[in-house]
């Protein structure tokens, strides 16, 4: 075989499946597909792990020197700037939706509560990681004193922050939510959690990587369905860029 | 006899496809966070051991960079490689392929033995034998049992739903940032191995060798 054709065919075998992927991807049945890969590996995970099991938790020195902020790094209102200038001494989290009885928290009243202190591994979507000390309630404290109802089958997230003109939001289902370290922060690294991390509240889904962390929480909403919500596929990243709304891998 | 038994030539062609995606996929989530780490955790480039370049979109799946339908074809494919490799392995140790075919004995490791079939590879005028000559069983052997493997292993230890099933195997590679440049090595290891065997198959006097990995050829094609 001559040279050159080999090298064209080469070039050719190298080109053909990005542009046979491109064009797949298009189409319906490759979304189905993804969509049930995603639902094995879910599938899998909590087949193979107990529905409690937990994350790593590090040693204090085992820790990275920062925390990357990633996302949104503030919330751009004045209302927010005020809050956070005295402290969000007025912040409020509601606790609401398909709840037996709607709670309305201030931060003093979250650290009133059980406190939960873990050094756990952020991992981006995109690759990296950091390491840090979170601390606040769990959510299944709060879930239980609101009385989540029957029909609720996920736990909705709502956020302050703003991306591309949209309202974050993100949700998980009800084993990630009464997972023990599902906790609602307001530390990071003993000191209040800094603006660019999501102040004064976030959530940590500690078996899930960092878009389902919700940073400046708002409110906790027990729902039945996300379809009607914003997008309708749970999370904000999911609703703009068509991530996975199962965040375990 | 058959050269190559059906599950093998099974095994290979769906291999190859899934590795094709899971690389060209891969290409693109490496462009999301271009510096690779050791150790636990790693976001800062000055801590990076190595800083990746950007790969272009014509290298990449899809061919423009979206991170979230990269993701879908990654995960996706990476289930088809995974048991797929599962299912290689089972067969080659029932049907003895490995055994009879890829494992070494202590003369494969010479290296004069080496250099005679890349001599001969090189001069062109090498038969067919009807064995893997000590390259072929080294290499396959690299690639079957320790590269393959450990991209599901590192793939395995990235994810943070993984993890509590079976957390030593983050520690045992020493941290998941450590797993991720495991991974990308491999990968690229990989991707050498394959450039270095597609090149080798196509070379006119390998014709009849790719053949038949596609209809299982003839044990005896020294002769034919």
């Amino acid at each position: 075989m001559a040279d050159t054709t080999r090298r064209a065919m080469l070039a050719g075998m190298a080109a053909l499946p990005a542009a046979a992927c491109t064009e797949l991807a298009q189409t319906g049945p490759a979304g189905d597909l993804f969509d049930a890969a995603e639902d094995w590996h879910r599938a899998a995970h909590r087949a193979l792990a107990n529905r409690q099991a937990l994350a790593p938790e590090y040693a204090p020195d085992e820790r990275s020197p920062d925390i990357r902020g990633n996302g949104s790094l503030t919330v751009d209102t004045p209302e927010y700037r005020e809050q956070l200038a005295n402290g969000f001494a007025d912040w409020r989290l509601d606790v609401g939706g398909l709840v037996a009885n709607p709670l309305i928290l201030s931060l003093a009243d979250l650290k009133a509560l059980p406190q939960r202190t873990q050094i756990t591994r952020h991992d981006c979507v995109e690759g990296w990681s950091a390491i840090a000390e979170w601390n606040g309630p769990q959510l299944s404290r709060l879930l239980d004193e609101a009385g989540v109802r029957e029909e609720a089958n996920f736990i909705l997230f709502r956020c302050a922050d703003t991306l591309y003109g949209r309202a974050y939001y993100e949700s998980v289902d009800m084993v990630d939510a009464y997972h023990p370290q599902t906790i609602i922060a307001h530390q990071l690294n003993g000191e209040p959690i800094p603006e660019k991390n999501g102040a004064p509240l976030r959530m940590r889904i500690e078996r899930q990587l960092g878009y389902k962390h919700a940073k400046y929480l708002t409110g906790i909403e027990a729902v039945a369905s996300f379809e009607d919500i914003n997008g309708g596929k749970g999370g904000f990243w999911e609703d703009v860029g068509d991530y996975q709304w199962y965040a375990g891998i | 006899m058959k050269r190559h038994a059906l599950s093998t030539r099974i095994w290979h062609w769906i291999n190859a496809v899934a590795f094709i995606v899971l690389f060209g996929s891969g290409l693109t989530i490496s462009n999301a966070h271009r510096y690779l780490y050791w150790g636990d955790y790693g976001f800062d480039p000055a801590d990076a051991w190595l800083r990746v370049m950007r790969f272009p979109s014509w290298m990449t799946i899809p061919q423009r960079y979206d991170l979230a339908e990269a993701r879908d074809w990654h995960n996706l494919s990476a289930w088809i490689f995974a048991l797929a490799l599962l299912f290689m392995w089972i067969a080659s140790l029932i049907n003895r392929h490995f055994w009879r075919d890829v494992a070494t004995s202590p003369g494969d490791w010479s290296p004069r033995r080496w250099l005679e079939v890349i001599k001969s590879h090189i001069s062109g005028d090498h038969e067919q034998p009807s064995k893997f000559n000590p390259l072929q069983r080294i290499m396959y052997g690299l690639v079957l049992g320790i590269l393959l493997p450990l991209m599901v292993f590192t793939g395995l230890a990235m994810s943070p739903g993984f993890e509590p099933i079976a957390p030593w195997l983050v520690d045992i590679l020493g941290g998941r940032q450590s797993a991720r440049s495991l991974h990308f090595l491999a990968a690229w290891a990989l991707a050498g191995f394959a450039v270095l065997h597609i090149l080798l198959a196509l070379m006119p006097s390998q014709w009849k060798e790719l053949g038949a990995m596609i209809t299982g050829g003839k044990k005896e094609s020294r002769h034919g």
